[in-house]
């Protein structure tokens, strides 16, 4: 290169100097021109690929400095505009004469082969040329702000090649994709290569966005939507999502491949509408939940991809709920079909019923840990299913009922149904997993500790296994509080105590008196409070009968209230007792007046002239309505809960709306059972008299609190 | 029989004698009237008084307007006037006889029926039919009897309604002063027959929500 040396000398050395500055030729335009075309010929060939051409040193120092003299000429001597005008004409005429006819005469995969051969000529091009142009980088294209010569380079090919061939490039393009997912084998890397330039040459992914991506993303959609109609109509629902979740991986694949990565998620998006999206309802009218754990899977993978598990679970409690009413009145129509003579026990077929629940449960609820991965829509459904179905009755019992019954045969010694002792423990705790879908949890407890079950089990010892029944109390306990079991807890200590006191009695006696006492005593100590009041009269004459027939030893004829009051009954068994001396098949007494029941106004006389032709009668006395009496002990039970839970809001609440009151009432109380909005308005009326609350004077609906 | 706690009459007198003449000419013949019903034995007037007072006046002693006299009186026993409730009212309507007294009613039907003194008449007329045992509560025959004295005439079909099914029903054998007040309330602001604007989910007594629900089963 020719360097410029910087004048020092003074004036005297003028000569000298000017002889050693030597000023350098100008170049003129066209005569730079001309050394600048033979070395862009010269390139040409080598795109061409002919053998043994090349640039040496001194040919390339050439063509540098030739640009680099003429555009470090003051002017009017300094061409960098002209060259810079005329760069890239000398690409635009490649360009026309050689790369575009090349291109126009190739189709299909050849013609994307071609571009891809002559995009990669071009960048080398496009190299070698800024490498000779390279001053202009240094200073007139900064000055002036314009675009490098490498964008401008890149350019050409984009406004003369790409633009002119994109539609078509596009299209062969998404046409191989659609034969790979035929099953072809397609030259990926060709693609990944092509796509590439649309990348390259697209100022922020512009290019490859709308000239690409948006057909792509249409074709792909129209691929599958054709597709999935196809498999709809053929295949069957596990088929069908197999398919899905194989295709849908294939498409993640082809990212990886050829395509860029910000394509996968709408790509996946798109794929995913066609095939899943769109055909939800088909593909859910055609599930069977029969056993197939890797098909339903399969399905809760897929679709919680799209969001889109909403449906799935509604199939599922819709299921959930088919199979349970199912049983539900299979229970219902064999209890009418057989003979009921005894209406309220509960027998093996309820037993059965309550059997086959469980297992119903037992098994969707493995569904909703296993394959729909806990999730808590599907607990929300199968718990929503199972809700409904808890609260139908069957045979004229409440589920509470229902399941007390069933725990006591199964913990009870000699009960009708026999099982070991895991498949005691397992039985228990799907039953306590059930008494969360009933409403009046209460209900349950209560049964559960009187009528024939614990109290009975346990005053006649027919505990089974001391351990299962603490086991299932301390079940009832983690999952619903103390407050229900405290009292049952109480009663196993009881009874565990007397049997301890029980021992050493014996072990006393047979110490004192030998083997041989006179009075054989067991006792059973019960605290009251734990225990529910029993009348264990097991007598041929009832004791409330006899009591009552007694009091006509001292006069002949009673009232109903003289009978009341010396008696010291409920009016209920009063009621009862008179009913079955005076209005059934063997009148001991008369009554006047002598219709069918019995009234507070009735006046009773024995009948002296009762006979009959058997020396023994049985004078039956019904039982007493047990089941009524746990329902209206639950119901005062209640009372007392909605009060303090009452009187609990207001307390921290000092004023509140009538709306907002019962509402926290209500969910206060819903661990245990739902109040009735009508008993707590009568609550809060009560509290009101009592003055515990006062309606607000200044808003109409809100009541205070009064301390 | 309660005992008046009032302070004795000779010293009310003096304590509350006007200073011009004419104004304790008219105490005096206030007085005097109040003497000419009252029992001589307890210084009050007692029902045999009240009965006659009212054959005077021309008036049943079941009117509305004998309630509202006992309201102005701020009367605290029922069937009974005291000399001090006496002259409150008296004094108060400018009448110190019967004929004057007569006239004074439209006047004093007026003064109740204004709002700002209804709610109080009504409230007081609950009130006045507490007894010593029901100190509390008023039982239903009385209720419906009270409803249509002091309702009746403004509140025609719905007090009709009401005491038919206070009647009828069975759930509550007693109204207390929440539940009386609640009536008012209802005749109020209730569209009747309509009841359209009713919400039973709002603070409403429960005697109320099933008055409304037996009135909308019967309708059909």
């Amino acid at each position: 290169m020719a360097t410029k040396q910087a004048s020092t000398a003074g004036s005297g050395d003028a000569d000298a100097a000017g002889q050693q500055q030597q000023r350098r030729k100008v170049i003129e335009l066209e005569e730079g021109w001309k050394e600048m075309v033979v070395g862009c010929k010269k390139l040409e060939r080598i795109l061409a690929a002919e053998e043994g051409v090349g640039f040496s040193s001194v040919e390339y120092m050439h063509l540098y400095t030739t640009i680099y003299n003429m555009c470090t000429e003051k002017a009017p001597n300094n061409y960098s505009e002209q060259l810079y005008d005329r760069y890239p004409e000398v690409l635009e005429d490649y360009i026309s004469k050689t790369v575009l006819p090349s291109i126009k005469e190739k189709h299909g995969e050849f013609l994307i082969r071609e571009l891809d051969q002559r995009w990669k000529d071009h960048k080398i091009m496009v190299r070698w040329l800024s490498r000779f142009f390279h001053y202009l980088e240094r200073v007139f294209i900064p000055r002036r702000r314009l675009p490098s010569l490498k964008e401008t380079g890149w350019n050409c090919f984009r406004d003369l090649v790409f633009n002119a061939h994109k539609t078509t490039v596009t299209t062969i393009v998404t046409g191989m994709v659609d034969e790979e997912r035929e099953g072809q084998i397609i030259d990926r890397t060709l693609l990944k290569n092509v796509l590439d330039i649309y990348v390259e040459l697209g100022n922020d992914m512009k290019l490859y966005q709308e000239d690409f991506v948006v057909a792509f993303l249409k074709g792909t959609a129209d691929y599958y939507s054709k597709k999935s109609q196809a498999w709809i109509l053929e295949d069957t629902c596990p088929e069908y999502m197999m398919k899905a979740e194989e295709y849908l991986q294939k498409e993640k694949e082809r990212v990886k491949h050829y395509l860029h990565s910000s394509t996968e998620e709408k790509l996946m998006e798109v794929a995913q509408r066609e095939l899943l999206a769109k055909h939800t309802d088909q593909i859910l009218k055609k599930l069977l939940f029969d056993d197939k754990v890797e098909d339903l899977s399969r399905m809760f993978r897929l679709f919680s991809r799209i969001d889109g598990l909403a449906p799935v679970s509604k199939v599922f409690k819709e299921h959930v709920n088919e199979q349970g009413m199912s049983l539900v009145q299979q229970a219902i129509d064999a209890a009418i079909s057989k003979k009921s003579e005894k209406k309220d026990v509960v027998s093996m077929l309820e037993l059965d019923f309550v059997r086959k629940i469980l297992e119903l449960h037992d098994k969707n609820y493995a569904y909703v840990t296993g394959c729909f991965q806990n999730h808590k829509e599907f607990h929300k459904a199968l718990r929503e299913a199972f809700e409904v179905v808890c609260s139908k009755d069957v045979a004229g019992c409440t589920s509470a009922e229902l399941f007390a019954s069933y725990c006591d045969s199964i913990l009870r010694k000699g009960g009708i149904v026999k099982l070991s002792d895991e498949a005691i423990e397992e039985n228990l705790d799907t039953v306590v997993k059930l008494i969360t879908y009933i409403r009046d949890k209460d209900l349950f407890f209560e049964f559960h500790r009187l009528v024939k079950k614990l109290g009975r089990r346990l005053l006649f010892e027919k505990v089974g296994n001391e351990e299962h029944e603490r086991s299932m109390l301390s079940k009832l306990k983690q999952n619903f509080g103390e407050q229900f079991t405290s009292k049952m807890e109480g009663m196993l200590t009881d009874i565990t105590e007397t049997k301890g006191e029980q021992c050493k009695y014996e072990a006393y006696i047979e110490a004192h008196l030998g083997s041989n006492p006179w009075v054989d005593l067991s006792v059973t100590v019960l605290r009251t409070g734990h225990w529910p009041t029993y009348r264990t009269c097991e007598i041929n004459l009832p004791y409330e009968m006899a009591a009552l027939l007694l009091l006509f030893n001292d006069s002949e004829r009673l009232s109903y209230s003289e009978i009341v009051t010396q008696l010291k009954l409920t009016d209920d068994d009063t009621v009862r007792v008179l009913h079955s001396l005076s209005c059934a098949k063997y009148k001991i007494l008369n009554k006047e007046p002598s219709n069918r029941t019995i009234s507070p106004n009735d006046v009773f006389e024995f009948n002296s002239k009762f006979t009959d032709r058997m020396c023994r009668i049985k004078v039956q006395l019904p039982p007493s309505d047990e089941k009524k009496k746990v329902i209206d002990d639950v119901n005062t039970d209640r009372k007392f809960a909605i009060d303090a839970s009452l009187v609990r809001i207001m307390k921290s609440r000092k004023i509140s709306t009538h709306h907002n009151l019962v509402a926290e009432c209500v969910e206060q109380l819903s661990r245990m059972f739902r109040p009735d909005v009508k008993m707590i308005k009568r609550r809060i009326e009560d509290l009101i008299t009592r003055e515990y609350l006062e309606r607000d004077k200044d808003a109409v609906n809100s009541y205070r609190y009064l301390a | 029989m309660r005992r008046s706690s009032k302070k004795s009459s000779s010293s009310t007198a003096a304590a509350t004698a006007g200073p011009t003449k004419a104004v304790s000419k008219e105490t005096e013949r206030i007085d005097q009237l109040f003497y000419t019903y009252a029992d001589r034995a307890s210084g009050m007037i007692d029902p045999e008084g009240i009965e006659t007072f009212c054959s005077h006046l021309e008036v049943p002693h079941t009117d509305v307007r004998i309630l509202m006299l006992a309201w102005k009186m701020g009367s605290e026993k029922q069937g009974y006037f005291t000399l001090d409730e006496w002259r409150t009212a008296l004094k108060a309507l400018r009448a110190d006889s019967i004929s004057k007294l007569k006239k004074t009613f439209p006047e004093l039907v007026q003064e109740v029926m204004r709002p700002s003194n209804f709610l109080d008449f009504y409230t007081y007329a609950f009130r006045y039919c507490l007894t010593e045992d029901k100190k509390k509560c008023i039982e239903i025959p009385v209720a419906c009897e009270l409803l249509n004295l002091v309702l009746g005439l403004q509140f025609r079909p719905q007090v009709d309604k009401l005491i038919n099914y206070l009647k009828y029903q069975s759930e509550y054998k007693v109204i207390n002063m929440d539940q009386w007040m609640g009536f008012y309330r209802f005749c109020n602001e209730i569209n009747f027959p309509s009841l359209d604007n009713y919400d039973s989910d709002l603070a409403w007594p429960l005697i109320l929500d099933n008055f409304v629900e037996w009135l909308r089963e019967n309708k059909s």
